[in-house]
């Protein structure tokens, strides 16, 4: 069918969506780059209407040293990292027990599926008002109930707690991906290795984990995309307090709170080029799983 | 050392009984081959013998000692599956080295292994390549040579030549007898083609719905089958069983006459009939003709090659020392 009328006739047919993909991509992004590039404040009485003052990279300058980039973007990559590692070491443990045999099956399924369907803002008020709460949460019970002080998690360990907060929110994708990875395993292979004398923790190192890497690095791979920009779960918990300020936070205060629509386009541009090199990064280490 | 006994061996799932009690004995050194139609219970025996499955009572004894609740790979047994069940992220070298590798052995002792299986099954130059690069035939040789390595008490196939195409399945016949004949090490050795059957066993085990129905040499399967169902299985084409007034002529329910133990004549013999189709081989030619004797055509053959048209009016005559009797309840009559 690739006959050259009928590429010209794809071409032709599949312009539409191109174009609007590309509006939709490069209307913000150049919005985003020419913002950067000016002094845009817009309760001082700037306006687009009444021009805009040129000013180089002062405010990349002023962006990347503020005391607050640095810590931000060791933040980011604390929360993305640790939910990474969690919900794919969870994902595959529940995984590979959701594929066990067992009664009502497809209820627990959609039970551990189900997270995935609260919206973040819910979830995080959820873990923020019935679990996390130093007086009437779930959490300060359970302590009080054995003699300990309740943690007042969203201040003493900030980090920890939104990094599970969204991995609970996240381990549902990971285990749905790496379950149906599972189940596609031939069980005749699992044989093989048991007659070959392949103990249990032998055949998941040298037999299941190879057949997971493919799953493993999609898991991975999307998830960093949606990770990196993560907000309503620190919006709503701690506001960016206490250490948990990532990027698109910093991003946002800017932008919203200071008013300052130059200073934030800057930190917008920073956080392509971040998201490039952690996705650079990613590609080399678990990327060559995607070929062969 | 590799003698194993099956004793009152039964297996179910849930409700259904997949394999009654049954007794074998298979000896060391034995080439033996389960055979059977589809779905009958060979790849459940097979794998109540590898410890894949847990029976459901009755006892494994390997060497004499009970197996039964030993666990698969302390049974010194190896299995290779129908679908190679190679490991596919591994070189064909790290394959055929699994087992060893799991066994701990010393680096040096394995590559010696593995070179040995390698150029015993021609793999050498594909040792570095992945299962997914290698043909069919190939890959077969492969999880061979993982079985092999091992220096297992027996190997277990489960229809290792089942998805390879037909020249191919013979080489790969020949080269497992080949290996059994070098090895002298027990084969069990599941199949429903009766041809490889006849051609590789020692000792033929026919099973019918778990049942096993007949035990022994493949002369002795074929000069006296059991029962109507061995009779039936074993030998190619079919053998053809009439009931009916011809039968009770000979004082059985049924009678049996091979194809290659039936003459065909122009001029006169006892059945008489029609010519339908004709199947030229050139080596021999099948004629399906449409006696009185029974209702269904019987299949006749003819050494060498010989023309008769379809329609045409011919005589059978079975030769009277090859036909097999059997009783109303199938079994053979002496
Ligand atoms: N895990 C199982 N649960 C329930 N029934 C099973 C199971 N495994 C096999 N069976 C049944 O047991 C019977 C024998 O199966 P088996 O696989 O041993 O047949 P087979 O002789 O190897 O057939 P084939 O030549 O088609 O491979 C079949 O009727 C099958 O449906
Ligand atoms: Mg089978």
């Amino acid at each position: 069918m690739a006959t050259a009328h009928s590429r010209s006739a794809a071409r032709i047919m599949m312009a539409p969506a191109v174009f609007v993909l590309l509006v939709w991509m490069l209307v913000p992004l150049s919005m985003t780059l020419f913002f950067s590039f000016k002094k845009f404040l817009p309760l001082r009485g700037d306006s687009i209407g009444r021009g805009l003052d040129w000013v180089g990279f002062a405010n990349y300058a002023r962006f990347i040293s503020s005391s607050s980039f640095w810590p931000s973007v060791v933040t980011t990559l604390l929360i993305v990292g640790g939910v990474l590692v969690i919900t794919v070491a969870l994902g595959i443990l529940l995984g590979i027990l959701l594929d066990q045999p067992m009664w009502g099956q497809g209820v627990v399924r959609i039970l551990v599926i189900a997270p995935f369907f609260v919206m973040p803002t819910v979830s995080a008020l959820v873990w923020k008002n019935l679990f996390m709460d130093p007086v009437n949460g779930f959490l300060a019970h359970v302590w009080r109930a054995f003699g300990a002080t309740p943690v007042e998690w969203l201040s003493q360990a900030s980090l920890p707690s939104i990094v599970l907060i969204v991995s609970w929110e996240w381990l549902p994708f990971a285990t749905l991906i790496l379950l149906t990875a599972i189940q596609s395993l031939d069980s005749e292979q699992l044989e093989a290795a048991e007659m070959d004398g392949a103990s249990s923790p032998a055949r998941f190192f040298y037999i299941v984990l190879p057949h997971l890497a493919r799953a493993i690095t999609i898991v991975i791979l999307i998830q960093t995309i949606f990770l990196l920009s993560i907000f309503a779960e620190i919006f709503v918990t701690t506001g960016g307090a206490f250490g948990t300020k990532t990027l698109t936070y910093l991003i946002y205060q800017r932008v919203l709170e200071s008013q300052n629509v130059g200073l934030g386009s800057a930190g917008g541009v920073y956080a392509i080029i971040l998201a490039n090199i952690v996705a650079i990064f990613l590609m080399r280490i678990v990327g060559k799983n995607l070929d062969a | 050392m590799g003698q194993i006994q099956l004793h009152q061996v039964s297996k179910s799932f849930g409700a259904t009984e997949v394999i009654p009690p049954l007794d074998l004995t298979i000896e060391d050194g034995e080439f033996v081959v389960f055979v059977g139609p589809s779905g009958c219970g060979k790849s459940t025996l097979l794998r109540l013998i590898a410890g894949l499955e847990d029976v459901s009572a009755g006892q494994v004894l390997i060497d004499g000692l009970d197996a039964t609740k030993v666990a698969p790979a302390k049974r010194r047994l190896a299995m290779v599956f129908q679908s190679y069940a190679l490991y596919p992220h591994m070189s064909v070298r790290k394959n055929i080295a699994f087992p060893l590798r799991m066994a701990k052995l010393d680096k040096a002792d394995q590559e010696e292994r593995i070179a040995k299986a390698a150029a015993v099954l021609n793999l050498t130059d594909y040792l570095d390549r992945r299962p997914g690069q290698l043909s069919g035939g190939q890959r077969q040789r492969v999880a061979i040579g993982r079985a092999i390595v091992r220096e297992p008490a027996a190997f277990l196939f489960d229809e290792p030549l089942s998805n390879l195409d037909a020249a191919l399945r013979v080489g790969m016949r020949l080269e497992i007898s080949e290996l059994h004949k070098r090895l002298k090490t027990t084969m069990i050795y599941v199949t429903h083609d009766q041809v490889e059957a006849m051609t590789m066993a020692d000792k033929i085990v026919v099973l019918n719905s778990g049942m096993i129905e007949q035990v022994g040499s493949p002369l002795e399967l074929y000069l006296r089958p059991r029962n109507t169902f061995v009779a039936g299985f074993i030998g190619s084409p079919m053998m053809n069983l009439i009931d009916g007034p011809e039968a009770e002529k000979l004082g059985a329910a049924t009678i049996g006459v091979r194809p290659e133990h039936i003459d065909i004549s122009k001029t006169e013999g006892i059945w008489t009939g029609t010519v339908g189709v004709s199947e030229h081989l050139g080596s021999d030619t099948f004629f399906h003709v449409l006696t009185d004797a029974a209702p269904e055509p019987l299949t006749v053959r003819a050494a060498g090659e010989m023309a008769l048209d379809y329609g045409a009016r011919v005589h059978l005559t079975p030769r009277p020392a090859q036909v097999h009797r059997f009783d109303a309840n199938g079994l053979r009559i002496e």
